[in-house]
């Protein structure tokens, strides 16, 4: 009886429950419909397919960036680095290519895959460093990637010494930006990193293990998942992510020096955050880092279509991250209420 | 200091407890019970776990306010509102999880809240450690005030607690297992401090499973059982088994409830050795512990809370490295990294604590799987197997609500672990270990998990059943260690067994 008695209560609450559940899914997205409405009517030259097109190439390297932070906080940690790693990738791809003669770097012309490969390595070693740190010795993933933050404008600077390189392997400046069918192609590689991050977390037996270290670590090792292993990787596959959002971004922008990123670890983390994605593991995914880059992107994008001071833009953005911020808390707080009255 | 050292007129006791009966949301904790402390005595209370012991120092100690029944400290009424009403009523409480602040100076953590100050409004350091030493000298502790918190044995820790409740002008002075993490030696200078503690007119009471130590520092004892007070007497003239009779009835009533009779034990000496450990040992909390599992029995090692008994099924699990030992699985020597590499050798693990190993976000067809995963699927997952895995699991557990897809969150304690019992059940391993397998559950619901676990047993699997509730081991176990203070002391196997043989050996 009591048994009975106790679920159909459950059901009771449950319609209830399923607004408050959903509320990390609704909105952002909310907000994302709103600023386009709004946007919409003040700018004439907003709601355009040409515009459609540059907002989405605006978010391409923010977002191929925020799809390997989307795994680092499900698990419920942090990645700092992610836009050092990114602009330390893409200066490594550069210092490994042909630079014209007035570019004054003593750099190592290789083979353009060779160049790429170096890159590639690099992140994955950076990557490789902050799982160490953050894993085996113990470090908390927010100051180990404080440190690479460090470690990766170090090496930015050693490498170009305050010059600017402008050669890009031919690849890299291709999917950077290079146009395919008349469409930018590097938008359409952040669609096959977010296609292939969304297939990753929902469908594989690791995208699991991320999902549920997030939800509850101890719980993870009791049930015998190597909880180290899961955090490390997770760690690498965002350093990768953020190196060829670097690289790419490198090609995209057409230059390589130091500090070219610096806004982007803010925007990467506020995309994933902004889109709903639990500051405390365990919940979110690709499709909230998608609403969460469009958030972004519309906004970017929208506040220069209206006459408003500049200066009030970085205001604005500061203070929809907040915004998203509190959201994302409170959903949080609803729910631990609620497994503590469960108790 | 004067006013310290008043003894209250006559007769009067320093407090009385008249009629207090207590509830919680229908649940009876205490009924109606009548308690007396002298001043300058040492009173030993004892009972199981959730006789009331604890209700009955929460009420006194202002934690638990809304009671009925009068309290009076030197015959004066009084209602505390708040822990704090207490403390300024001069009632002083030691708990067994210390409060301590390791980072600090031992005359820091001495008048932790209340440095005394200098005329600048500064920190008087050189006043404070040199009254820190004379007070701690004064209770016949020597320690350097300077000296960290941290870098000192537990032993010390508590004595300086200990003091800094005394000398925050408690009277009445509540000490929560105060032996449990004690050595022998550690122990008896304890008592030397109490002893002092209680020639100052100082009342004590004094709350331990360790009947050996309350009967030998206690003037008086108290015995609590099923919430009532049972008896209080004289040290004089009693005994452990005395104790163990009055904490566990031998009434009708309680019979039921508590195994005072007797249970036959029977090991399966023949069957294959699955798991042997050899001297293990684990930092303070358990040393040299050796033990062997055989196919088909369920090995019950009980202890009090505190005991190492919990450390133990974790380093058996991975999750905690033994300093020293060794550890066999199915005849290969095993050193666990990880609780995977445990789960890998055939161990399964289900901690006392069920929202360690549970997602109460997740459905329950998740939970189940989740252990299993790397056997269900390599790369890609397949809910639809992980679904019907856990709907058969669902179904012969008779898990409510009987379905798969259902939020953990949303099913009750009991079911919830069976949940986590079904996690080990899809590919069997070869031990199980469960700690406090039935710890806060309803009978029907322990019934159906002893139902469970015998069936496993029966199946060949071996059990190793960590608890610290005597009637938890006594209704599974085939063979039973007895572990005290992080060692093994006893082994009950191919004999009969009941309860009050298992506290008398604890």
């Amino acid at each position: 009886m009591t048994v009975q008695q106790s679920s159909s209560a459950h059901g009771a609450s449950r319609s209830g429950n399923f607004l408050r559940n959903q509320m990390r899914n609704i909105a952002p997205f909310a907000t994302l419909i709103l600023l386009m409405i709004f946007f919409s009517i003040a700018s004439p030259s907003f709601a355009t397919i040409d515009n459609a097109s540059n907002i989405l190439t605006q978010i391409s390297v923010t977002g191929i960036m925020a799809v390997g932070l989307t795994f680092v906080i499900l698990c419920g940690e942090i990645d700092l680095s992610v836009a050092s790693i990114a602009n330390a990738t893409g200066i490594v791809v550069a210092f490994f290519t042909l630079q014209e003669a007035y570019v004054n770097i003593a750099n190592v012309p290789l083979p353009g895959w060779l160049a790429i490969v170096f890159a590639l390595a690099a992140c994955v070693a950076l990557g490789l460093v902050n799982a160490v740190g953050t894993t085996v010795i113990g470090i908390p993933s927010f100051i180990m990637t404080l440190a690479m933050m460090q470690i990766g404008a170090g090496i930015c600077a050693l490498l170009v010494r305050g010059q600017i390189a402008y050669n890009v392997p031919d690849l890299v400046m291709t999917l950077g930006s290079g146009r395919v069918f008349g469409f930018p192609a590097i938008a359409l590689v952040l669609i096959a990193f977010l296609i292939v991050g969304h297939l990753t977390l929902s469908y594989t037996r690791f995208g699991r293990y991320i999902y549920m270290v997030g939800g509850n670590r101890e719980a993870a090792e009791y049930s015998g998942v190597n909880v180290k292993l899961v955090l490390g990787a997770a760690l690498v596959i965002c350093a990768v992510c953020s190196g060829i959002a670097g690289m790419l971004g490198v090609a995209h922008f057409g230059s390589a020096q130091q500090n070219e990123f610096d806004g982007y670890l803010l925007d990467a983390i506020a995309a994933v955050v902004v889109g709903g994605t639990s500051l405390f593991g365990g919940r979110g995914g690709i499709g909230n880092t998608i609403v969460g880059l469009c958030v972004l992107g519309v906004l970017n994008n929208g506040l220069d279509h209206i006459q408003i001071d500049s200066f009030l833009k970085i205001l604005i953005r500061g203070l929809i991250l907040l915004a998203a911020l509190i959201v994302n808390v409170y959903v949080q707080n609803i729910r631990t209420v609620e497994r503590a009255e469960g108790a | 200091m004067t006013s310290e050292t008043t003894v209250p007129s006559g007769d009067t006791p320093r407090l009385q407890m008249l009629g207090i009966s207590k509830s919680f949301g229908g649940v009876t904790a205490l009924r109606d019970v009548d308690f007396t402390l002298r001043a300058g005595e040492i009173h030993g209370l004892v009972g199981e776990n959730g006789a009331g012991k604890s209700t009955m120092m929460k009420i006194i100690a202002g934690v638990h306010t809304g009671y009925e029944g009068k309290m009076l400290i030197d015959g004066q009424e009084v209602h505390f509102r708040s822990a704090r009403d207490a403390l300024a009523a001069g009632i002083g409480m030691v708990h067994q999880e210390l409060s301590i602040m390791p980072d600090l100076s031992v005359g820091e953590n001495v008048f932790l809240g209340k440095q005394p100050l200098t005329a600048a409004g500064t920190v008087d350091w050189r006043g404070m450690m040199s009254a820190a030493h004379e007070q701690l000298k004064s209770l016949g502790i020597d320690v350097d005030p300077k000296t960290r918190m941290g870098d000192l044995p537990i032993g010390l820790q508590q004595l300086i607690e200990l003091a800094r409740v005394i000398f925050s002008g408690a009277r009445i002075i509540i000490l929560d297992e105060p032996t449990s993490a004690l050595s022998p030696p550690e122990v008896q200078v304890l008592f030397d401090v109490l002893k002092g503690v209680r020639a100052s007119g100082r009342s004590i009471v004094f709350i331990s499973h360790f009947l050996d130590d309350i009967l030998s520092i206690s003037d008086t004892v108290t015995v609590f059982r099923n919430g009532r007070l049972v008896v209080t007497h004289g040290v004089e003239g009693i005994d452990k088994g005395w104790l163990i009779e009055k904490m566990i009835g031998t009434g009708h009533q309680d019979l039921e409830e508590s195994y005072t009779g007797n249970i036959a034990l029977a090991s399966r000496p023949d069957a294959p050795v699955v798991l042997a450990a050899e001297g293990l040992s684990y930092g303070r909390a358990y040393s040299d512990v050796s033990f062997d599992v055989r196919a088909g029995e369920i090995l019950g090692i009980y202890g009090f809370m505190g005991c190492g008994q919990i450390e133990l099924a974790r380093t058996l699990f991975g999750k905690l490295k033994a300093d020293r030992g060794t550890l066999s699985i199915g005849g290969r020597m095993r050193r666990l990294r990880n609780t995977t590499q445990a789960r890998e050798a055939g161990i399964a693990f289900v901690p006392e604590n069920r929202r360690s190993m549970l997602f109460y976000e997740q459905p329950v067809y998740k939970n189940v799987s989740i252990s299993i995963l790397g056997r269900i699927s390599r790369l890609w997952l397949k809910p639809k197997i992980e679904r019907s895995i856990a709907r058969k699991h669902v179904e012969s557990l008779h898990i409510r609500p009987p379905r798969a897809e259902v939020q953990l969150g949303a099913l009750s304690g009991g079911n919830q672990q069976k949940v986590a019992l079904a996690k080990w059940l899809t590919h069997r391993p070869k031990v199980l270990v469960l700690s406090e397998p039935t710890r806060g559950m309803d009978v029907g619901a322990k019934d159906d998990v002893v139902k469970i676990v015998r069936q496993l047993r029966d199946e060949g699997l071996a059990v190793i059943v960590v608890s610290a509730e005597p009637e938890t081991v006594l209704s599974l176990a085939d063979r039973v260690l007895v572990m005290k203070k992080g060692r093994i002391v006893r082994e009950f196997a191919n004999e009969t067994i009941s309860k009050d043989r298992l506290l008398e050996a604890a």
